[in-house]
C-alpha cells in the first residue's frame, strides 16, 4: 500500500504535538496508518464512527469537556456530515480540527472517487470553513498548530485538506 | 406514560448529573422541571445527543452522562448506536422517550409506531443493558439502576406522545451552550 508512513508520522506527530487527546475517525485507505499511530499511542482516544457526521458531536462534546480532538475523515465524510456541521457546529460555535482525506485531485485514478474531489473545496466555501492543504511534510506541524489555533480562537470548523502528494508515494 | 409524569419522576436522580437532550417537547418538559447549569439542550442537530453525550463521557470519566435522547432522533443516527456500545463508556446513560411519532413537527409516526424495538436494536448494537419500561416504577427503577451502577445502559420508556403547555424556554441557546460549558470546566476543577 502506498500510503505514506513517514507523512503519516508526521501528521500524527502533529496532533500529539497540539495536544490532540480524542480523535474521532471512520478510517479511508490514506488514513489507515495515521489511525494505526492513534490506536497504537496510549494518550489518545480513538472513536470509530460509523458515520462522520458523529465525530462532530463527539468533538462537540470534547470540548465540553476541554480535550482537544481531531476529526478524520474522507471528503466524502465531510460531504455526509454538512448537517452536523453547520447545525451543531456553527450553531453552536464549536471548534472543529478536521483533518479531510482529499480524493479526487489531480492524480485520482480511481473514478468513484472524482465528483467529490470536485466538490470538497466549493463546499467548504460555501460553508465559510477556512482550509489549508498539507502538502510539504516540513509545514504540517505549523499548519496544524495554525489551524488549531484558528479553530479556537473563531469557535469554528477549521479543515486541512491531506492532499494525495503528502499522502500518496507512487 | 406521560413524558413529563416521567421525566418528573426521574428529576432528582438525573438533576446532579451532565445531561444532554435532544429539541423539542422534552426539554421543554426538563426545563420546566428546573434548569440546572450541566443540562445541555441540543436545539437541533436531530440525531446528535448521544454522540455529544459520547465524547462528554469518554473525556470526563469520573462524571455519569445522561442522554436523553427521542425515537425519532435515535432513528436518525442508528449507527451511532454502535459507536456508542463499541466505545463502551462506563458512565454513559442512554434514556430514549419514546413517544413513536415526530410530536415536534405535529406528529407524524415514526417506524418505532409500527413495531421498531429500539431497546432491541440498542442490545443487538452491543450496549450490555437495554430495557423497554412502560410504567412510572419500571421507569424510576430502570433509571435508578443505570444512574448507580457502573456500566453502559440504554432505557427505552414508552410514552404518550403529548406536547408540553409551551416549548418556550428562557435561555438562549448559545447562553445554554457557553453556561454548560464553564459548569463543566468548575466540575473538573472541584
Amino acid at each position: 500500500m502506498p500510503v505514506s508512513i513517514a507523512n503519516s508520522t508526521v501528521v500524527y506527530d502533529a496532533l500529539k504535538a497540539v495536544e490532540v487527546r480524542l480523535i474521532s475517525v471512520l478510517p479511508e485507505t490514506w488514513l489507515v496508518p495515521t489511525v494505526r499511530l492513534a490506536n497504537e499511542d496510549p494518550e489518545m482516544t480513538v472513536v470509530p464512527v460509523a458515520k462522520e457526521e458523529e465525530a462532530v458531536g463527539i468533538a462537540a462534546g470534547a470540548h465540553f469537556a476541554g480535550t482537544k480532538s481531531a476529526l478524520l475523515m474522507q471528503n466524502h465524510g465531510l460531504l455526509s456530515s454538512v448537517n452536523g456541521i453547520v447545525s451543531l457546529a456553527m450553531l453552536y460555535k464549536i471548534p472543529l480540527l478536521m483533518l479531510i482525506s482529499y480524493r479526487g485531485g489531480l492524480g485520482e485514478r480511481d473514478p468513484w472517487q472524482t465528483m467529490g474531489g470536485s466538490k470538497t473545496i466549493p463546499v467548504l466555501q460555501a460553508l465559510g470553513i477556512p482550509y489549508d492543504e498539507l502538502s510539504d511534510p516540513a509545514s504540517v506541524a505549523k499548519q496544524v498548530r495554525d489551524a488549531q489555533s484558528l479553530a479556537e480562537s473563531s469557535l469554528a470548523p477549521v479543515a486541512l485538506l491531506l492532499t494525495r502528494s503528502l499522502m500518496w508515494e507512487e | 406514560m406521560l413524558p413529563k409524569e416521567a421525566l418528573r419522576t426521574i428529576y432528582p436522580l438525573v438533576e446532579d448529573k451532565i445531561v444532554v437532550t435532544i429539541m423539542g417537547a422534552l426539554p421543554a418538559e426538563l426545563y420546566a422541571l428546573g434548569h440546572r447549569k450541566s443540562f445541555f439542550y441540543v436545539e437541533h442537530s436531530m440525531g446528535l445527543a448521544s454522540s455529544i453525550g459520547l465524547g462528554l463521557a469518554l473525556c470526563l470519566p469520573h462524571e455519569k452522562v445522561i442522554v436523553f435522547d427521542g425515537d425519532g432522533s435515535v432513528l436518525m443516527n442508528l449507527g451511532g448506536l454502535t459507536t456508542v456500545a463499541s466505545s463502551h463508556p462506563r458512565n454513559l446513560v442512554h434514556i430514549i422517550f419514546d413517544n413513536q411519532s415526530f410530536l415536534s413537527t405535529g406528529g407524524s409516526p415514526t417506524a418505532t409506531a409500527s413495531g421498531t424495538d429500539l431497546a432491541a436494536i440498542a442490545q443487538a448494537a452491543g450496549y450490555p443493558t437495554a430495557v423497554t419500561v412502560r410504567t412510572l416504577d419500571e421507569l424510576r427503577e430502570a433509571v435508578t439502576a443505570a444512574v448507580e451502577g457502573d456500566d453502559l445502559a440504554c432505557i427505552v420508556a414508552k410514552v404518550e406522545a403529548v406536547a408540553p403547555a409551551s416549548f418556550h424556554m428562557d435561555l438562549g441557546l448559545l447562553e445554554n451552550r457557553f453556561e454548560f460549558a464553564r459548569a463543566l470546566r468548575s466540575r473538573v476543577k472541584a
